[in-house]
């Protein structure tokens, strides 16, 4: 690798002059030719049969070219996938839409029009009269006596029902020091700004699909098995995600729905969904309560750890989370025991929102790791400290890095913690309760095979694509700038373009996976090219690079030399010489056995300031200051974004977001951004967060190990941990609600 | 009635060019905007006036596209996104989100940005606690909230 130091530079983002201009096209801003307007119905009874559907009067609306209902749809194959993608709940099958006469949630699509306009569109299913026969046994209630283990096919894939090390039922019960709580993490929604939206359009039997989506290999796949038609007929679309958090990982009903009415009218079809249609049809973060035990020895050392979790999923589908991995790996504790149990209900499947699992799993946990400091009489970084893991003691590996000392260390000097005074409520000021908490935070790093092309150009600048997606992270930049790096050209010679199904594969974008997955697919296409270049020169008839070996040739300064000095030749030239228009690279990158071997985690230590109005019970967050353990960092200046935005995740889990659901009648009551609370301008004020020196070369070639779930992992139990130093309460329920502190 | 059948005609001067078009009684200016005029630099997010997404500069006045009608924008200015700098150019207030990296996925950005130009020219980009305040009614689900701020004040300085 070259060492222009275009990797761990502030670079702007590359896409920042669309964004700001507005010309960066979102899914539902495509405009293909004749594109005809779709608008849904929703079912209004969580569970039963639709009696009769009038669509006459909305039939009489102008403009309206069609009305869909399971009474007209087209019976589609559905086949089933060979292997599930892992972005799909491992068991159950996803709603057939419109195939049937069956209600499985409050919020389901049963009826589709399509019209010239939007506004004709919406007006016409505003008309359409719909009769049910509600079933009497509808499971509207969260109950945990309900709770099942999960299928197999989950444990398989890592979320097992129950797992044992040691025995911390007598461990616990012979612990002198115990602390045991209920917990509870609300349903979420992820909320991004832009709506979910696809655009359809067959040319005879090849569709075309525009589609906010985080991963267009995936999408492609689903659509091709949903109609049984070959992958090759189908191209999706996707330049720029408007924010997702894990709602547009899975390929969601409303995708059939827009292929299928663009099937039926001939048109192009643009279904966008409404925000109230999105709280009911892309998935949440599940309802989930959790139990948690610890005992400890008088000196702080964990003797058991017992986490238990029920949560929520629909009677279709199995959605299993990860929420218990931080228990069993967390800390250092001989005795750990856990059980993950499912609660089905009438409620459209949930989906991994950002952090999925862990931050509900890390919330518990470190919420009752503060309540066992206060047993104990300890500090809570010290008794951390003092449980530290030094190997993943779940699945007995070394951590392939690990730098959280250096976190803890880092985040409380910044903070400044060592000046807090333990005691609740004796931190004051101007009448306000003064608390500060901490936690750790904790993200596995995963990658997945990856590929990305590169040409090389006769003006000397590279174009490099990938379907790989940016939902905001930066994806642009850092790929750019990984290219930039090891090319050794400057930023602005390098041209990067993802979210194509043309292009080379690429993974699902989430699980903070991109970096490690992408960008060593990336790093490998650049360093196939420099390869080709030298091959080329070889070759060559005449001239410096003749018969050279490939050890004796430098590539730097945006072109190619030999390392003895002399003969610097610039790309372009080069291939002028050589008579080539342009010159071609592919590389790929996968998990190797490292991935056996080792355990790759991202962490983190976040601390948090609180001010409680002991009147109200209102809490405020003046600031907050993590410091991570990421591995290397490609760009500064993005990353930080990327962490100050978890952070403000976490300020809105901790005390804003929740659905409020109506369990008599299975609805959500608050589908709109007036009512579901999430943060404001109003509510940050100042958010540090910092880099520990990392670099995971075991984990990857790049030395990265992914950002963005741990960013919001630790935030919300650092503020309850304040909320209670604060307060001298203890709240065990998200959001942390005023009427929570005080009653 | 226009001649492509809908209810009424109407003249907006859109980013300073004047545009006839039919609307229904019901079309917002936000889907005249991005459906009709093919401007979608002013974004949807939730059609209910409650993310700022949509915010555009009506007469000079900032509103949410979504709760005004086109018919009520009859005859009137509008500036977008598209049109706050001359071609080529960056608003200073586009320029400092850049520099600022005053957004992620970018989709609330120019309801951000022309929030932002408006407050700084009504006089309200004076301290991080005013601007915090103004800048309250456009949600970034990404979190770039300290990263707004920043850049806010920094344009309503070079501004001054």
């Amino acid at each position: 690798m070259s060492s222009n130091a275009v990797i761990g530079s502030p670079v702007s983002r590359v896409d920042g002059p669309d964004k700001v201009h507005g010309r960066a096209t979102y899914a539902a801003e495509f405009k293909p030719e004749g594109l005809a307007y779709a608008a849904l119905v929703l079912s209004r009874i969580p569970s039963g049969r639709i009696k009769s559907i009038d669509v006459s009067l909305a039939m009489t609306v102008p403009g309206v070219v069609s009305v869909i209902t399971h009474e007209n749809a087209p019976r589609l194959p559905y086949k089933e996938m060979k292997k599930r993608p892992q972005v799909d709940p491992k068991a159950g099958g996803q709603l057939r839409v419109f195939q049937d006469d069956k209600v499985l949630w409050s919020g389901q699509p049963i009826a589709c029009v399509v019209a010239d306009s939007i506004e004709q569109a919406e007006t016409a299913a505003d008309l359409i009269r719909v009769t049910y026969s509600p079933d009497a046994q509808a499971q509207t209630k969260f109950d945990r006596a309900l709770g099942l283990k999960p299928a197999p096919e989950a444990e398989a894939d890592g979320r097992p029902g129950e797992t044992q090390r040691g025995d911390a039922a007598s461990a616990f019960d012979s612990s002198p020091v115990k602390v045991e709580g209920w917990y509870l993490q609300p349903r979420e929604q992820h909320n991004p700004i832009e709506l979910h939206a696809t655009i359809a359009k067959w040319d005879g039997d090849h569709l075309t699909l525009w589609d906010k989506t985080q991963w267009v290999d995936n999408d492609r796949a689903e659509i091709a098995h949903v109609f049984d038609i070959p992958q090759d007929k189908i191209r999706v679309i996707s330049p720029f995600v408007g924010g997702a958090f894990g709602s547009a990982l899975r390929t969601w009903h409303h995708v059939h729905i827009a292929a299928m009415a663009a099937k039926m009218t001939g048109r192009a079809v643009r279904l966008e969904l409404t925000r109230r249609e999105q709280f009911t049809n892309t998935g949440s973060r599940p309802h989930t309560e959790q139990h948690v035990a610890l005992g400890a020895l008088e000196d702080g050392r964990l003797a058991a750890l017992i986490q238990e979790a029920w949560g929520q999923t629909s009677t279709y589908e199995e959605y299993a989370e990860t929420t218990l991995d931080p228990p069993r790996q967390t800390y250092s504790v001989a005795n750990n025991a856990t059980r993950y149990r499912l609660v089905h209900m009438n409620v459209n499947t949930p989906t991994s929102m950002r952090a999925p699992g862990v931050a509900t799993g890390v919330f518990a946990q470190e919420i009752a790791m503060d309540e066992l400091a206060v047993a104990l009489g300890m500090d809570p970084v010290e008794l951390r400290l003092k449980n530290y893991a030094e190997t993943d003691e779940y699945k007995s590996k070394p951590w392939s890095s690990k730098e959280l000392r250096a976190c803890y260390a880092k985040a409380a000097d910044d903070f400044g913690w060592s000046r807090r005074s333990p005691e609740p409520r004796s931190m004051q000021d101007n009448g306000q309760l003064v608390g500060w908490g901490m936690a750790t935070a904790i993200y596995p790093s995963h990658r997945s095979p990856a590929q990305a092309t590169v040409r090389l150009h006769r003006d000397g600048h590279v174009l490099l694509r990938t379907a790989a997606s940016d939902m905001g992270p930066g994806t642009y930049t850092s790929m750019t700038q990984v290219a930039a790096d090891t090319l050794d050209l400057p930023v602005e010679k390098v041209r990067f373009e993802l979210g194509d199904t043309d292009f080379a594969m690429a993974p699902v974008h989430g699980g903070s996976i991109t970096m490690a997955s992408v960008g060593t697919a990336v790093m490998a296409a650049c360093q196939a090219l420099q390869k080709k270049v030298g091959e080329l020169a070889a070759a060559s008839s005449g001239g410096p690079f003749k018969g050279a070996a490939s050890d004796t040739l430098l590539f730097q300064g945006g072109g190619l030399a030999l390392k003895n000095g002399g003969g610097f030749t610039p790309y372009g030239e080069f291939l002028a010489q050589h008579g080539l228009e342009w010159l071609d690279a592919e590389g790929k990158s996968e998990p190797g056995a490292e991935s056996e071997t080792h355990t790759s985690s991202a962490f983190g230590a976040v601390f948090a300031e609180v001010r409680v109005d002991p009147d109200l019970g209102t809490v405020r967050v003046p600031r907050l200051v993590g410091a991570y353990d990421v591995g290397r960092v490609i760009n500064p200046k993005i990353a930080h974004s990327q962490c100050i935005g978890g952070m403000v995740g976490g300020i809105g889990m901790a005390l804003l977001e929740m659905v409020e659901w109506d369990d008599r009648y299975g609805r959500v009551m608050n589908a709109n951004l007036a009512e579901y609370l999430v943060p404001v301008c109003a509510d940050i004020v100042q958010l540090e967060a910092s880099f520990v020196p990392s670099d995971d070369k075991i984990f990857n070639p790049l030395g990265v190990k992914g950002l963005a779930e741990i960013a919001i992992s630790g935030v919300a139990p650092a503020i309850a941990n304040a909320v209670f130093h604060a307060t001298g309460k203890r709240v065990r329920d998200l959001p942390i609600l005023p009427e929570r502190l005080l009653l | 009635m226009p001649e492509d059948g809908r209810a009424l005609e109407i003249e907006l001067r859109v980013n300073g060019q004047s545009r006839r078009l039919g609307v229904e009684g019901s079309t917002t200016l936000l889907d005249a905007l991005r459906d009709r005029l093919h401007l979608t630099g002013t974004k949807k997010g939730c059609d209910l006036g409650q993310c700022g997404a949509c915010t555009v500069l009506l007469d000079g006045q900032r509103v949410v596209s979504c709760l005004t009608l086109a018919a009520q924008a009859d005859g009137r200015d509008v500036i977008t996104i598209e049109g706050i700098a001359p071609e080529g150019q960056l608003h200073p207030v586009q320029a400092a989100f850049i520099e600022h990296d005053a957004f992620q996925c970018g989709y609330c950005t120019p309801g951000q940005i022309m929030s932002a130009v408006a407050l700084i020219q009504e006089g309200r980009a004076t301290s991080d606690e005013e601007i915090r305040e103004h800048m309250s009614g456009n949600l970034c689900r990404c979190g770039a909230y300290t990263n707004i701020v920043a850049a806010v004040r920094d344009a309503a300085a070079k501004m001054a």
